[in-house]
C-alpha cells in the first residue's frame, strides 16, 4: 500500500505570546519555536501503522521554506520512505486552494493507494487543503477520521461529528483521509532513526520542476488583528444571595434558560 | 546562554524535552505519590534510544559523551528530579565498566544498556561506609575460578530493579581501600538478594535498596580490572558521574525558576502582579544568573573530560558543588516566590525543593567534595 501524507511545518503557538507582525498579516515568528502541525503527527503515524500492516512506501510532501526540511527528517525518522518538499520561496503566499492545486502537481506523478493529511493546521486553521486536494484529483475523501480500517482495496473508516456522533463510512481506494488528533499514540522518533534520517536525501521541487495548471488566487489575507478589549463586563454587588439573585434575572431576562 | 551545541547534541536535547514534558510532567506527582518504579518511562526512553547516548557506538551505543549524558539529565531533571534517575542510575553503574572492564565485558554487558534491555546500579555504600568508603566490609574470597560475596550494601540507586551491578568488595582485608575490588553480580546469582526499599524525602519513583550478599558465588570472569583496583576504579567512576549529578541539580533549578517566573507575572497582590515588585525581581535575577552560571560551569566541565583530559576530579568536584547548593538555593527561593501555594503539593515547586537535596548528598557530600578540590589545588601550587 502507498500513501502520500502531506504535512506542515507550523509554529507552536499554544503556550507562546502570540503578536502581529510589522505587516499587519502575519505573526511574530522569530521568538517561536517550529515543529510539525499537530493533526499531521497522527496523520504520519497512522500512514507508518498501515504500512506496518500492508508494506509499501510512504512519501511525505511538505510545501515549505527550507527550514522544513528538518519537519521533513523527522517523518523519515519515524517511518517515511521518502520526503519531497515543495519550495515555498518560489510562491506568494498561496492560500488554501492554491496549496491544494500546487500539492495535487506534484501528487499526479506519484503512485499511490491513500493520501492521509492532518484535519486542520493549528496556524492558519483553514482545514481545507485535504478536502480540496481531493476534489482536485477526483478521488473520495473522508474528513475528521477518527478510525481507519483498510484492505488492499477499501477503507471502512469512522468520522467523528459534533455531539460525539460517528459516521461509518465504506471507502473505495484510491482516497483521501483528514486525520484528527486522538486516533492513535504519534511514536517519538528514535535517536537512532534520527541518525540515519540525517543522511537521507530530502527532494527539492521548484516552481520550475512541476506542472503546474493555473493558479487561482480565490482569497488574500488583508489584516490580521487581536480583537480590542471592549467593555461588556458587568461586575455584580452585592451580599452573595443579592447577586445570586440578580444573575438569576439576568440568565432568565435574556432567553439564556 | 548559547552553548554552540552540535545538531546531534541538539537533536538530543530536543527530543528528551519532548518526552520529558508529554510523557514524565504528566505522571511526576503520581511516582512522587506512590514511589513506584516508573517502568512506563523506562519503555520510553528504551523506544527512543535514549539509554544509547550512555555508551560509545563500539559497544551498541550512539555516544558514551559526559556532554551528551549531562543534556539529557538536565532536560528530565526540569520537569522531575526521580523519574530521570532509571536512566542516569545505569551510566553510573556502568561506568566501572566502560572505564576499567575488558573487552569481553563491555561487549557482553554495554550492549544491553545501551537498548534499555537491562539497567545497572552502582554499589558502593554500606551502612558503615558513606563518605568513608574505604572503610566497606564487604567481602570476596577466591574459591577456584569463583569468589565469594558476603555483606550487605546500602541506599543503591535501582536497586532490585537494575539486572546488571557494579560492586565493590574487599579481596585483601588486610589492606583496606588498597585490597578492594569491583565485580559485576547479575540479578537471580543465588546468594544475592535485595533488602527494603527506603521511603524517601525527594527523588521518589527513584528505587533506593539495600543488596544482600549471602555466599553469592560470582564467576572470576566478573571481576573488573584487577585486584586491589577497586577503589581507584570507583573514584575514576565518580568523577566521571559527578558531572551528571550536577546537571540534574540544574535541571530541577531551571524547572523550579521557570514555575516562579511564570506565577510571579500571573499572581496578583496590591493591585499588580508580583513580578513588579523589585523584592521578587532580584530574585528572578539572582536564580537565573546563578543557574546560568551552574550550567556553564557542567557543560566546561563534560567538555573538558569527552575531550581527552587526563585529569579532572577537582573541575568535576567542583560542578557537582556549586551546582547542587545552587540548586539547593533556587528551590527554595521558588517555594518563597510562590508563598503559601509553594508549599502545597498541589503545585511542583515544593516537590523540586525536595528533589534537589539529594544532590549535594549522594556520588560524595558537598563537604567531600570540597575536600577533594582543596586537597588537588593544594598539591597544584
Ligand atoms: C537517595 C540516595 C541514593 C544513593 N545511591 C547510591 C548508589 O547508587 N550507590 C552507592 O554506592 N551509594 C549511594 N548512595 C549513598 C551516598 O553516596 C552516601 O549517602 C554519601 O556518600 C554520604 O554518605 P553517608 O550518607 O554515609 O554520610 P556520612 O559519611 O555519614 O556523612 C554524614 C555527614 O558528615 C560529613 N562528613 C563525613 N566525613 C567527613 C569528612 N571527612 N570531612 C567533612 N565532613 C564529613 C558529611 O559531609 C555529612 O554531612 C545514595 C544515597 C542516597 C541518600
Amino acid at each position: 500500500m502507498d500513501i502520500i501524507v502531506c504535512i506542515k511545518r507550523v509554529p507552536q503557538t499554544a503556550e507562546a505570546e502570540v503578536s502581529i507582525d510589522s505587516t499587519g498579516k502575519s505573526i511574530q515568528k522569530d521568538r517561536l519555536t517550529f515543529d510539525m502541525n499537530e493533526s499531521d503527527t497522527y496523520a504520519l503515524e497512522e500512514a507508518v501503522l498501515l504500512k506496518e500492516k500492508f508494506e509499501g512506501n510512504i512519501t511525505v510532501l511538505s510545501l515549505g521554506y527550507p527550514d522544513t526540511d528538518d519537519t521533513l527528517r523527522i517523518a523519515l525518522a519515524k517511518g517515511a520512505d521518502n520526503a519531497i518538499r515543495i519550495k515555498a520561496e518560489n510562491f506568494e503566499n498561496p492560500d488554501a486552494f492554491q496549496t491544494a492545486q500546487i500539492l495535487k502537481s506534484v501528487i499526479k506523478t506519484i503512485n499511490f493507494d491513500i493520501i492521509l493529511t492532518g484535519c486542520i493546521a493549528t496556524d492558519d486553521a483553514y482545514s481545507q487543503i485535504g478536502v480540496t486536494l481531493a476534489e482536485l484529483l477526483e478521488i473520495p475523501h473522508a474528513a475528521l477520521v477518527i478510525k481507519v480500517d483498510a484492505n488492499e482495496q477499501r477503507t471502512h473508516v469512522h468520522r467523528e461529528l459534533e455531539e460525539g456522533l460517528i459516521e461509518h463510512l465504506d471507502i473505495k481506494l484510491p482516497a483521501l483521509l483528514t486525520i484528527l488528533t486522538g486516533i492513535n499514540e504519534p511514536r517519538y522518533a528514535s535517536l537512532i532513526a534520527i541518525r540515519r534520517a540525517a543522511k537521507k536525501e530530502i527532494q527539492q521541487l521548484g516552481k520550475e520542476n512541476i506542472e503546474l495548471e493555473d493558479l487561482v488566487i480565490n482569497s488574500v489575507i488583508e489584516e490580521l488583528y487581536v480583537p480590542p478589549v471592549t467593555k461588556q463586563v458587568e461586575i455584580l454587588t452585592g451580599s452573595p444571595s443579592e447577586t445570586a439573585t440578580k444573575l438569576a434575572g439576568i440568565v432568565k431576562e435574556k432567553g439564556l434558560i | 546562554m548559547d552553548y554552540f551545541l552540535t545538531e546531534e547534541e541538539l537533536e538530543i536535547k530536543e527530543l528528551t524535552r519532548k518526552i520529558a514534558e508529554e510523557k514524565i510532567k504528566p505522571v511526576r506527582a503520581k511516582y512522587d505519590e506512590e514511589d513506584s518504579f516508573p517502568w512506563e518511562i523506562v519503555e520510553v526512553f528504551r523506544q527512543t534510544d535514549l539509554f544509547a547516548v550512555l555508551v560509545p557506538e563500539k559497544y551498541g551505543g550512539i555516544s558514551g559523551k559526559v556532554i551528551d549524558v549531562v543534556i539529557v539529565t538536565e532536560e528530565l531533571s526540569r520537569v522531575c528530579g526521580g523519574i530521570g534517575l532509571s536512566l542516569g542510575g545505569s551510566g553510573l553503574g556502568i561506568y566501572p565498566v566502560l572505564i576499567s572492564g575488558s573487552e569481553e565485558q563491555k561487549h557482553k554487558y554495554l550492549p544491553q544498556i545501551a537498548t534499555g534491555e537491562k539497567l545497572a546500579a552502582f554499589a558502593l555504600t554500606e551502612a558503615n561506609a558513606g563518605s568513608d568508603a574505604g572503610g566497606i566490609e564487604t567481602t570476596a574470597t577466591k574459591d577456584g575460578d569463583h569468589y565469594i560475596l558476603n555483606g550487605t550494601k546500602q541506599w543503591i540507586t535501582n536497586g532490585g530493579e537494575a539486572e546488571i551491578y557494579t560492586v565493590f568488595v574487599l579481596t585483601d582485608k588486610s589492606k583496606g581501600a588498597r585490597g578492594a575490588s569491583c565485580f559485576i553480580v547479575e540479578k537471580g546469582t543465588e546468594g544475592f538478594s535485595f533488602g527494603k526499599k527506603e521511603d524517601k524525602m525527594g527523588i521518589r519513583g527513584s528505587a533506593t535498596r539495600e543488596l544482600v550478599f549471602d555466599n553469592c558465588r560470582v564467576p572470576k570472569e566478573n571481576l573488573v580490572g584487577r585486584e586491589g583496583f577497586g577503589f581507584m576504579i570507583a573514584m575514576k567512576t565518580l568523577d566521571k558521574s559527578r558531572p551528571m549529578v550536577a546537571s540534574q541539580a540544574v535541571g530541577i533549578a531551571q524547572g523550579a525558576y521557570e514555575e516562579a517566573v511564570k506565577y510571579s507575572k500571573e499572581r496578583h497582590q496590591f493591585g499588580k502582579p508580583i513580578s513588579a515588585f523589585q523584592a521578587v525581581q532580584f530574585m528572578l535575577a539572582d536564580m537565573a544568573t546563578q543557574i546560568e552560571a551552574a550550567r556553564a560551569l557542567v557543560m566546561a566541565t563534560a567538555r573538558m573530560i569527552d575531550a581527552g583530559a587526563k585529569r579532572y576530579a577537582k573541575e568535576s568536584a567542583m560542578c557537582k558543588v556549586f551546582a547542587s547548593d545552587m540548586a539547593m538555593k533556587v528551590t527554595i527561593d521558588a517555594v518563597q516566590i510562590l508563598g503559601g501555594y509553594g508549599y502545597m503539593k498541589e503545585y511542583p515547586v515544593e516537590k523540586m525543593m525536595r528533589d534537589a537535596k539529594i544532590t549535594q548528598i549522594y556520588e560524595g557530600t558537598n563537604q567531600i567534595q570540597r575536600s577533594i578540590i582543596a586537597s588537588n589545588l593544594l598539591k597544584e601550587f
